[in-house]
């Protein structure tokens, strides 16, 4: 296991440093400079910016200083939100974000699991198969449209909740954002738990359990739950990593200050630093979490951690 | 085709009383047209289609006719507004079958991209094996771990938002999964006995390819795609939706559904229609994906 582990970080290095590469060059790739203006600047200012922002170095100068900038935390300045730089900028947005994130991932965990197990249980039974189309219904139906609708309705018609804004993280202004959010996320892992539920139960060990006499729900509980949940654990890496990229267009449609905002806006008005900043840092975080999530995998089914040697 | 072979023996056909005749192919195709979730979903969508082909082109109203009298109109018979009409007063239901247009043929271009890629790249690391397979194979382990949809974002913004950038942006970085399944069944199919005694008596490479690798490789591969389609179309509508996919006089349903979320408390049919057909195409693919599994993998049930 921990060779295992040492091997991963040791990929995570040439990954994190492709992130950074390819979003380096790509940036620099593109047609236009940041300081492009309607009004032509005079060159000699144009110089000035240049050399302040360090874009007169040879570009594998520029490349070198960025990447040991960015070691030390530092992502440059923003070009977009001139008062601040990107770390600040993240600084702001992370936390948000990442409530966020999490609530919703809770969410999606806790109500999906349970969706697939009892559906898994009452199989080919009418709680099964309204779970099933539910959870197809909540594939097919992107949270771009899912939250827009819940704003309407719970904001707009019934007044209950706030249509849109942070707050502070007030719990009525987060309610139809992690709905929104967690909605793709709890339809897929209530199938995957669904299907994981469904072998297990048909397993010989399963069998065993009932034979010797034990109570269904003790076979359940003790038995079954256990290694249905194995393929769970391998997927939320990959969840989360869902839940963080759905998050860019629910914070943009609930006007949240999270990191997804602050990307967009700088997507939209190519603000170089901040893009490539926030790319690196949620890159970081997926890869970790992969990370936790795989080992987490490999410590509940021994037949992966073989395959892990 | 040749793996059928063993079943050609007529006791063990008439044993399985009839649902083993026929090839491995021929098989699967029947377990298929029994699967009725997905024979629905394959006639919705060629309705969906051809409605997107013929509708734009012989509507009485036009895709970009705008008209200020009738601005936000609802729903109705008359004057052929039958989805209403939006912001600038452009008939909807002309403009969500153009969008369809768009919708369907980005996310076919774009699998067909990834396609192209991933079938490539995987046969020749599969086919090669050794230490370039391991060396290719670690760079798509790279890849793997790069959060792909920002990338996406940073390929759209760079480049333009120019729509054939956007079928290279997606399938560029969706073909991953598709060369890991060709390697994989190549890897598994070369090992095999028959391939072995193919060697033996002296079957040319590209006659082994033809003969048991490629019919091995097709049938994963015609499964993942049909689940690659629906997911690339939500990628696009993403990208629309935030703004850095297809642009204005073009439309896509996530452009419509963007634009009719602005609407939504003055006029919300606008966003009624995009969101049914795009969740109606997601639903006909998953379940003709799931549809072909089945048939083609019948102990994955």
């Amino acid at each position: 296991m921990l060779a295992f582990t040492l091997r991963r970080l040791a990929v995570a290095i040439p990954t994190l440093l492709a992130i950074a590469t390819a979003s380096f060059f790509l940036m620099r790739a593109a047609p236009g400079g940041p300081f492009d203006t309607e009004a032509d600047l005079d060159p000699e200012v144009l110089e000035n910016l240049y050399r302040a922002y360090g874009l007169d170095q040879p570009l594998l100068e520029q490349y070198r200083i960025y990447l040991a900038n960015v070691l030390q935390g530092d992502f440059g300045p923003s070009l977009v939100y001139e008062d601040f730089n990107v770390t600040e900028l993240i600084a702001i947005g992370l936390p948000v974000s990442a409530r966020l994130g999490v609530t919703a991932m809770l969410v999606a965990l806790l109500l999906g699991a349970t969706c697939g197990i009892v559906a898994a249980l009452r199989h080919n039974r009418l709680f099964d198969h309204a779970t099933m189309t539910m959870a197809m219904t909540g594939i097919a139906i992107p949270s771009f449209v899912t939250a827009p609708i819940l704003a309407l309705f719970f904001g707009l018609y019934l007044k209950l909740l706030p249509v849109a804004g942070w707050n502070d993280g007030a719990a009525a202004n987060m309610v139809l954002p992690v709905i929104a959010l967690a909605l793709p996320q709890l339809a897929i892992i209530a199938r995957l738990m669904r299907g994981g539920m469904l072998e297990v139960l048909r397993a010989n060990f399963v069998r065993t359990a009932r034979a010797k006499g034990l109570p269904e729900r003790q076979v359940v509980i003790n038995h079954v739950l256990q290694s249905a949940a194995v393929p769970l654990v391998g997927y939320l890496g990959p969840a989360l990593a869902g839940i963080m990229t759905g998050s860019l267009v629910i914070e943009l449609i609930f006007d949240l200050p999270g990191v997804g905002r602050y990307f967009i806006q700088g997507a939209l008005n190519r603000d170089y630093p901040l893009v490539m900043g926030i790319v690196i840092v949620y890159g970081t975080l997926i890869i970790l979490l992969n990370l936790m999530s795989d080992l987490a995998y490999a410590a509940l089914d021994p037949r992966v951690r073989r395959t892990y040697r | 085709m040749n793996a059928g072979g063993l079943l050609r023996s007529r006791t063990l056909r008439r044993a399985a009383g009839g649902e083993l005749s026929g090839s491995l192919w021929r098989q699967a195709g029947r377990r298929f047209r029994r699967n009725r979730a997905a024979m629905v979903s394959i006639g919705v969508l060629l309705a969906i289609a051809l409605a997107s082909v013929l509708i734009p082109a012989f509507w009485p109203h036009a895709v970009e006719e705008a008209s200020w009298e009738n601005i936000l109109l609802p729903p109705s018979l008359e004057n052929w507004h039958w989805f209403g009409t939006d912001a600038n007063g452009r008939d909807q239901f002309v403009r969500v079958f153009y969008g369809g247009r768009i919708s369907l043929t980005i996310g076919l271009m774009t699998t067909l991209v990834a396609l192209g890629i991933g079938v490539g790249y995987g046969a020749v690391a599969g086919f090669t094996g050794g230490r370039t397979d391991g060396f290719m194979m670690r760079i798509v382990d790279i890849l793997y771990s790069l959060p792909l949809l920002f990338f996406i974002i940073i390929l759209v913004t760079v480049f333009g938002r120019n729509i054939f950038l956007i079928f290279v942006a997606i399938g560029a970085v969706e073909w991953l999964t598709l060369s890991r399944i060709v390697r994989g069944q190549t890897l598994s199919v070369k090992a095999k006995e028959y391939v072995e005694s193919a060697v033996a008596i002296g079957l040319s490479k590209p006659a082994i390819l033809r003969r048991y690798i490629i019919p091995n490789v097709v049938g994963p591969v015609v499964v993942y795609v049909t689940l690659l389609i629906p997911t690339n179309i939500l990628i696009e509508s993403y990208l629309s939706f935030i703004g850095l996919g297809v642009q204005e006089p073009l439309t896509s349903w996530g452009l419509l559904i963007s634009q009719a979320v602005g609407q939504l408390d003055t006029a919300p049919w606008l966003i009624l229609f995009p969101a049914t057909l795009l969740a109606i195409t997601m639903f006909c693919f998953n379940f003709i994906g799931d549809g072909l599994r089945d048939a083609l993998d019948p102990s994955h049930r």
